[in-house]
């Protein structure tokens, strides 16, 4: 048996703009064991809950993160909404789903820009960018705001987008769609990105399921757990079917990724066929008694809000369980047998956002 | 084939202009519901300071005694839940950005109508003083 | 509108046994989440299985030791350490016990106590 070494890595690492702190304990050049730190952002958002209404917490709700900032305030809206019992029109739950999955791409784009950047591939890292540039300025013009879009609240949203602009929207992703096609392609199919990627970072099925693994990291490994099969929001009544890979490597994480942006512009498309007319917004009385889970589906997982009210305007606790926080157990699994080189690589895959999982 | 690609999109960043801004030199992407900053009609304002009470990030501070009406813009998150909220609508949305600053401050105090109606005020806006 | 949540009280020592039991039906951990009540401490510890939900609850006092999951489901030393540094609950037996570390706070378990911060001369 060779000597161990432990390699501090993070919280600052030129990958990494991310504070996580991995204590690497190698043997040569493997890996065999990562203890995780983090902590060094935590801002305690969650306390808040105690001192402003809760009509006004969306906002906070919404700034927990920078990248999946819509669906994190819709999850909390919906939560109130469900304690309240509140049915909200039918057309603001579609324009909920639109701008959830615009946030996807978004985030998605960001992602593969910030993930090929790391190994190097620069001009995929541009063109993801400027790619993600439309979907940034989609999300201006209809809502105000380029990655706090602001839009949620309790009993609806605050803005509705004209039929006009909806097509507009349309025609938009119609083109993105080709491009994005070109751009996946050369990123999955370059051969030096296979050699890098493939057979990686295994992660095994049953050791996602039960490390408790969610979004991309979970369904590369073949587990089926998308929140959006539960139907929330516009969910329920749009065709689609949640992208698995069964590999579990980094590669099959990464694909999983690429081909969901596809399926989030399917979905925006069937959305904007069918929206209804109506309303997008209802008066909300009172204040919400009770308590629920809150799920939702952002770019990286399950999200979970747990809201508990008790008749007055401040809520009681509002307890936000994010993806990452929940993908930081498998990532530790995951680096054990990997090359000191790689870790970075791996680490991207999980598509770590710590200033999420700490609030 | 792998190799050729990306090709198609090589051409077209070749024969098009840059897709980056030169921000700040030129001015940045707006749209019409852009939030860019919070801007006060002082002549409406009738300090009854629900913009206070609903901002979640405490940035608006109204005196109703003094007659002022203050807002720390880095403190500012532009939701614009003070604009929703204006009974009188004396609050708008600036659809440009607030440039970045180099030093401390961004405080900015109005002295405002105030809830009586009877005369216009006394200096409708006091510009951007810096606190004391 | 979505299923009613139900959530099962139960004792504290049991919580070792149900998460087994929860395994044992191939439900995965999905959260552990607590919440202070007066003086008093929620536990909740949430399994799903197939989108379904089964959620348990304990309610302890500051001083009470609860028993850590973290041999049944490796993944749940987060949310122990987490309970450990936000409340100051004592979580026994954690696979991977950080000891208090997990988050350094300027005050010690920062939502197991409720500060009032004194307004001060050109506070906003």
């Amino acid at each position: 048996m060779s000597k161990q070494i432990t390699i501090p890595f993070g919280p600052q690492h030129p990958v990494l703009p991310d504070p996580i702190h991995l204590d690497l304990v190698l043997e040569d050049e493997t890996v065999v064991d990562a203890i995780p730190t983090i902590g060094y952002v935590h801002r305690g958002l969650e306390k808040l809950v105690e001192k402003r209404e809760y009509t006004e917490y969306v906002f906070i709700a919404e700034r927990i993160c920078g990248i999946c900032s819509f669906i994190h305030s819709q999850a909390y809206v919906q939560g109130v909404e469900q304690i309240m019992g509140l049915e909200i029109p039918e057309r603001a739950q579609y324009l909920r789903t639109i701008w959830g999955e615009y946030s996807r791409l978004h985030s998605h784009l960001l992602w593969l820009g910030l993930f090929a950047d790391s190994m190097g591939f620069e001009s995929v890292f541009m063109n993801s960018w400027r790619l993600r540039e439309h979907i940034l300025d989609d999300l201006e013009a209809t809502t105000g705001g380029r990655v706090i879009q602001g839009v949620c609240k309790v009993g609806g949203v605050k803005k509705d987008i004209a039929p006009e602009k909806l097509d507009e929207m349309l025609k938009g992703l119609k083109t993105l769609e080709h491009e994005l096609a070109e751009l996946t392609d050369v990123f999955l199919f370059d051969s030096s990105m296979k050699h890098r990627l493939k057979g990686v970072g295994k992660l095994a099925k049953e050791d996602a399921y039960y490390l408790g693994a969610v979004g991309p990291t979970a369904r590369g490994s073949g587990i089926d757990i998308d929140m959006r099969s539960t139907g929330y929001a516009a969910f329920g009544k749009i065709n689609f079917k949640p992208v698995v890979e069964h590999d579990g490597d980094c590669y099959a994480r990464c694909a999983v990724r690429a081909k969901e942006m596809f399926t989030s512009i399917d979905i925006i498309e069937q959305c904007i066929k069918k929206i209804p007319d109506g309303p997008v917004d209802m008066k909300v009385t009172g204040a919400p008694d009770g308590e629920y889970f809150s799920r939702a589906e952002q770019p990286r997982g399950e999200v979970i809000h747990y809201i508990k009210g008790n008749g007055k305007k401040n809520l009681v606790r509002h307890r936000v369980r994010t993806p990452t926080f929940t993908n930081i157990p498998p990532l530790v699994t995951l680096l054990k047998g990997v090359e000191l080189a790689d870790v970075p690589v791996v680490v991207l895959t999980i598509d770590p956002c710590i200033g999420c999982a700490e609030r | 084939m792998t190799i050729f690609q990306a090709t198609k999109t090589v051409l077209k960043s070749l024969f098009s202009r840059p897709a980056t801004l030169m921000y700040p030199a030129k001015p940045a992407k707006k749209t019409a519901l852009t939030r860019g900053h919070v801007k006060i009609d002082p002549d409406k304002c009738i300090t009854c300071k629900m913009c206070q009470r609903k901002c979640p990030s405490q940035a608006i501070e109204v005196d109703n005694k003094e007659r002022t009406w203050q807002i720390d813009q880095m403190r500012c998150v532009v939701c614009a839940i003070c604009v929703d909220t204006c009974p009188t609508k004396c609050l708008t949305m600036d659809t440009q950005y607030r440039p970045a600053m180099t030093a401390r401050g961004g405080v900015e105090k109005f002295t405002v109508a105030g809830p009586k109606k009877k005369e216009p005020a006394a200096a409708p806006a006091d510009g951007a003083k810096p606190k004391e | 509108m979505m299923e009613p949540q139900v959530i099962a009280p139960i004792s504290v020592g049991e919580v070792v046994q149900k998460a087994q039991q929860a395994k044992k039906d191939g439900c995965r951990l999905v959260l552990i989440s607590c919440t202070k009540i007066g003086d008093d401490f929620e536990i909740i510890y949430t399994y799903e299985k197939d989108l379904k939900m089964t959620n348990f609850r304990i309610t302890v006092k500051q001083d009470t030791e609860i028993p850590s999951i973290s041999s049944v489901y490796f993944g749940s030393f987060v949310y122990e350490n987490e309970i450990h540094d936000l409340y100051g609950l004592p979580v026994k037996g954690i696979n991977i016990d950080f000891k208090g570390t997990f988050y350094k706070t300027a005050v010690k378990h920062p939502f197991s106590v409720t500060i009032t911060k004194e307004k001060k001369e050109g506070d906003a």
